[in-house]
C-alpha cells in the first residue's frame, strides 16, 4: 500500500469533522429544543445519542437513578395523630458495618428504669467521612436508614455542617417512597408478609 | 485442575531440595517452606528448571506471637496454570533475607515495598530505601504492633460508635497527640529533609558515570510531582544528558494511605468498598478480585447469573479503563483533548450503567461474597445490550479511524518506549503492556476464573513492544471486550444473584489464599490471610500499576525527556493503586 504523508491525519480529521456536521444536524432535528428540558437531557444519555453530549450542570441536571447512593439519612413515619416515629430502633447494625466507621450511635434509655429503649437519642453521621458506599442501608434490618439523592451538599464550615445529627437526618418516609419508588415497594411487601406470620403465630 | 499441579511441582522442589524445602503444614496455608538462606539458589531452580518465568508478587505476613515473619512467594507461569507459592520464615527482630533480585529483576520495587511496610531486609539489593513512606517514616506500619495516628482500635466495629456514642472527630480525638512518633534522639525542628540525596545518589550510581562522545554535563530534572503528564501525584527523578534520559527514578507514595492496614483493621465485608479506591478507573475489577480471593477461601458458590453480572461489569470496566488511556494518548503527546473526549463519552455512557446498576459511577462497591449486591434494573439489559451491540463496536471502529494512521502518533510512538519480552517477563510486568511486547499472558485464559473458561475471545498480542504496539493492543483487547460482553448479554441466564442472605459478617476459615484476576492494568492479585476472626490478618494487594513502574527506567534510558510523558501515558497507572 502507498503511504501518502499526511493522509492519515487527514482520515482523522474526517472523523471531527462528522461529529461536527452531527451537532447540527441533530440540533436541526430537535429544532433547538435539545436544551435545557427533561426530554433533551434524556436525549443525552441514550446509548445511541449523537451531537452534542455535555450537560449543562448546574442548569442542567441528570436526574438520578434510583440506585444512586450519597449520605445515609433516617426514615421517619408520619403517623395519623400526627406524630414522627423514627424507624431506627438504635440495634446498631449500620454502625457496626459502616466501613469508615462515621456513624455514632446513643441508645436512648428509659429515664425511670434505666433500660434501654428501641430508639436512639443521638445520631450523628459524619458526611465528611462518609464514603457512600451504602452497606449501611443494606443491612438496616428496619429500613430505617437510606441513601440521599442529594449530592448538593458543598458548604463553608466541614467541622458544623457535615457532622449530621438526628434532626438534620430525618426525613419522612414519603421522601424516602419518591426516591426510592421500587425499593419502597419491595420494603413494603417484605414488612407486609412479616407482619402477617406475626399476627399469624 | 490448577489444584491439582501445584503440589505436584512443589514435591519436585521437595525432591530437589530435600534438606532446605518442606511442605507446609499449617491447615488452610498452601505451598513449601525454604530455608531463608537458601532462596536464591531455590528460585533460580524454580525459574530455570522448573519454568516459572514470572514472579507474580512478594511480601510479607508479620507473626508476632511466634517472632517470624512470612516472605510469601508467588510464582507464575506465562504458559499458564497456578502460581506457585514459597514461603521464607524470618526472625522477627532481626529479617535478614537473600534479595531474588538478581534472578528476578521484577522484585525491585515489592523488595522496597516489603522493607517499607514490613522491615524485612533483603541483602543485595541496591537500592533499599522506604518507597510507600518518606525517609523519616519510623517504624514498619503493617507490623502488628504499629498503630497508626488516630488509632482507635485493633478491629473495627469500634466500641465507642454505639450504643453508648458520644461523637468527637477524629482530629479533636488526637491532634498530634498520642500517636507520633520519632525516632529516639529525633528532633524535628532541627531535622533537614534527605530523601531527594539518596534518590539523586542512587540515580548517578546506576548510571555509572558520565557517557562518552561529546562531553556534557549531566543534570537532574523532576517530573512531577504536581504536573499534569504524570496522571496523579507522581514524579520522575531524570538525569539528564542533554535531552537525552540517562536514568530515571520514579518517586511514589503520595498518594499513600496504607491501604493493607486500613484493611487489616476492616472486616471482610468493609474492604469491597475500600478495594474500589485503589484503581479507581477499574473498580469493579478489584471488587472482583477481592471477592475472588475470600470466596477461595470460604468455598462459596457463586449463582450462575451472578457469574455474567460479575464478567459483564469488569468487562465494561475494561473498555472503560482502556478508553480513558487511548483518549489521552494524544494528551501526553502534547495534541490536547478532542481525542480524549470522544473516549470519555463512551466511558460515561459505561459509568451510567455503573450508576443506574450499583449506584455510584466509580465507587461501584457492586460485588459481595457469592454473589453481587444487586440485580439489573428493570429495562438495564437493553440498554446494555443497545450499547455493546450498536454503540460500542461502531465507536471503537471512529476512534480507531481517527488515531491510528495519523501521522503524529505514529512518527511519535512507533520505536518509542521498546521493552524486550525478555525484559518484561524478567520485570514482572503484566497486562497489557506485556502483551504488547509478544508474550501472550493472559490470567484469563493463563489461569482462568469465574466463567471465563466459557466464553469466546482472543488473548491480543503485539509484536515490536513500543508505545504504539500498547496502543494497538488496547484498541483490540476493547473489541475482545465487546465481543465477551455481546456473549454474555445473549446468555445471561436468570436465577439468584447471591448465594444465601445477604450477610453483614462473613466467617472465613483460616488459611491464606492468593487469588488474581486479569485487571484493564494487568495482573490483579488479593494475597488475604485468615486467622477465622472477622477480619482479615493480612490483606496484601498485588497491584499491576506498582509493578508495572520497574520497567519505566528501562524504557525511557536513551529516549528524549518529551517521550518520558508518553512512555509513562502508556504503562496506564493509576496513582491510587500505585501508592495504596
Amino acid at each position: 500500500m502507498t503511504f501518502l504523508p499526511g493522509s492519515g491525519m487527514l482520515k482523522g480529521l474526517w472523523e471531527t469533522f462528522k461529529h461536527l456536521v452531527d451537532t447540527y444536524r441533530v440540533d436541526l432535528r430537535w429544532r433547538g429544543k435539545r436544551y435545557g428540558n427533561a426530554e433533551g437531557i434524556q436525549d443525552r444519555l441514550k446509548y445511541d445519542t449523537r451531537g452534542i453530549f455535555t450537560v449543562q450542570y448546574p442548569e442542567e441536571k441528570i436526574p438520578s437513578p434510583e440506585n444512586f447512593r450519597f449520605v445515609p439519612f433516617l426514615v421517619y413515619d408520619e403517623l395519623e395523630n400526627g406524630e414522627h416515629k423514627i424507624r431506627c430502633t438504635a440495634c446498631g447494625m449500620c454502625a457496626r458495618v459502616c466501613p469508615p466507621q462515621c456513624i455514632w450511635i446513643t441508645r436512648a434509655v428509659d429515664p425511670a428504669t434505666n433500660k434501654p429503649l428501641t430508639r436512639p437519642s443521638e445520631f450523628v453521621i459524619e458526611a465528611d467521612v462518609c464514603m457512600n458506599c451504602g452497606l449501611c442501608a443494606e443491612f438496616c434490618p428496619f429500613d430505617a436508614i437510606q441513601m440521599d439523592h442529594n449530592y448538593e451538599i458543598a458548604t463553608r464550615d466541614r467541622w458544623t455542617d457535615l457532622r449530621y445529627d438526628l434532626q438534620a437526618l430525618s426525613k419522612p418516609a414519603s421522601y424516602h417512597a419518591a426516591i426510592h419508588p421500587l425499593r419502597n415497594h419491595m420494603e413494603e411487601l417484605e414488612r407486609g408478609a412479616k407482619n402477617e406470620e406475626a399476627s399469624e403465630r | 485442575m490448577t489444584e491439582a499441579t501445584a503440589p505436584l511441582v512443589v514435591s519436585e522442589l521437595v525432591q530437589r531440595f530435600p534438606g532446605w524445602v518442606s511442605a507446609e503444614t499449617r491447615p488452610g496455608y498452601r505451598g513449601e517452606l525454604v530455608d531463608p538462606v537458601h532462596i536464591t539458589e531455590i528460585a533460580r531452580a524454580v525459574k530455570d528448571d522448573l519454568g516459572y518465568d514470572l514472579l507474580s508478587s512478594i511480601t510479607a505476613a508479620d507473626y508476632p506471637a511466634e517472632g517470624v515473619q512470612d516472605v510469601v512467594y508467588h510464582f507464575s507461569k506465562t504458559t499458564g496454570g497456578a502460581p506457585l507459592e514459597v514461603k521464607c520464615r524470618v526472625a522477627r527482630d532481626n529479617p535478614l533475607i537473600p534479595s531474588i533480585i538478581s534472578i528476578y529483576p521484577g522484585v525491585e520495587f515489592q523488595e522496597r515495598e516489603a522493607w517499607d511496610l514490613l522491615g524485612i531486609r533483603f541483602e543485595g539489593h541496591p537500592d533499599l530505601r522506604r518507597i510507600l513512606t518518606w525517609e523519616g517514616f519510623h517504624g514498619h506500619p503493617l507490623r502488628k504492633d504499629w498503630h497508626e495516628p488516630y488509632y482507635d482500635e485493633e478491629f473495627k466495629p469500634f466500641k465507642d460508635r454505639w450504643p453508648n456514642a458520644s461523637y468527637k472527630s477524629a482530629e479533636d480525638r488526637a491532634p498530634l497527640k498520642d500517636n507520633l512518633q520519632f525516632p529516639p534522639g529525633f528532633n524535628p525542628e532541627g531535622w533537614i529533609q534527605q530523601d531527594d540525596d539518596a534518590i539523586y545518589a542512587a540515580l548517578k550510581r546506576e548510571a555509572g558515570g558520565e557517557g562518552q562522545g561529546i562531553k556534557t554535563d549531566q543534570i537532574i530534572v523532576n517530573l512531577g510531582p504536581q504536573h499534569p503528564s504524570t496522571h496523579g501525584v507522581f514524579r520522575m527523578a531524570a538525569l539528564l544528558e542533554g535531552e537525552q534520559i540517562v536514568n530515571l527514578k520514579p518517586v511514589m507514595g503520595y498518594l499513600h494511605r496504607n491501604h493493607e492496614k486500613i484493611g487489616e483493621r476492616n472486616s471482610w465485608i468493609m474492604n469491597i468498598p475500600y478495594t474500589d479506591r485503589l484503581d479507581y478507573i477499574t473498580s469493579m475489577s478489584n471488587n472482583f478480585g477481592y471477592v475472588t480471593a475470600v470466596e477461595k477461601l470460604t468455598g462459596v458458590q457463586v449463582p450462575e447469573r451472578a457469574e455474567y453480572l460479575r464478567v459483564m461489569m469488569a468487562e465494561l470496566t475494561r473498555i472503560a479503563s482502556h478508553m480513558i488511556n487511548v483518549g489521552f494518548l494524544l494528551n501526553d503527546l502534547g495534541a490536547f483533548y478532542t481525542p480524549a473526549l470522544y473516549a470519555l463519552k463512551e466511558r460515561e455512557l459505561i459509568l451510567d450503567i455503573f450508576e443506574r446498576v450499583a449506584g455510584s459511577r466509580m465507587m461501584c462497591n457492586y460485588f459481595r461474597f457469592g454473589g453481587v449486591a444487586a440485580d439489573l434494573p428493570p429495562g438495564e439489559l437493553e440498554r446494555i445490550r443497545g450499547l455493546v451491540f450498536e454503540r460500542l463496536p461502531g465507536t471503537i471502529d471512529d476512534l480507531d479511524r481517527y488515531l491510528t494512521q495519523s501521522e503524529i502518533i505514529r512518527t511519535r510512538c512507533e520505536g518509542v518506549g521498546v521493552l524486550p519480552p525478555e525484559r518484561a517477563l524478567a520485570q514482572s510486568v503484566t497486562g497489557p503492556l506485556l502483551r504488547a511486547s509478544g508474550v501472550p499472558f493472559d490470567i484469563r485464559r493463563a489461569d482462568p476464573y469465574s466463567i471465563y473458561d466459557r466464553l469466546e475471545f482472543d488473548v491480543v498480542v503485539g509484536r515490536h513492544g513500543d508505545v504504539y504496539d500498547r496502543y494497538l493492543i488496547r484498541m483490540e483487547e476493547m473489541r475482545q471486550s465487546v465481543r465477551i460482553l455481546q456473549q454474555v448479554v445473549d446468555k445471561i441466564p436468570a436465577g439468584p444473584i447471591l448465594a444465601g442472605k445477604p450477610a453483614w459478617t462473613t466467617k472465613v476459615p483460616a488459611g491464606e489464599a492468593y487469588a488474581r484476576v486479569e485487571s484493564p492494568k494487568g495482573e490483579l492479585g488479593f494475597y488475604i490471610v485468615s486467622d477465622g476472626k472477622p477480619n482479615p490478618y493480612r490483606y496484601h494487594v498485588r497491584a499491576p500499576c506498582f509493578i508495572n513502574l520497574t520497567s519505566l527506567a528501562g524504557m525511557c534510558r536513551r529516549h528524549k525527556i518529551a517521550d518520558v510523558v508518553v512512555i509513562l501515558g502508556s504503562v496506564d497507572i493509576t496513582l491510587g493503586e500505585v501508592d495504596r
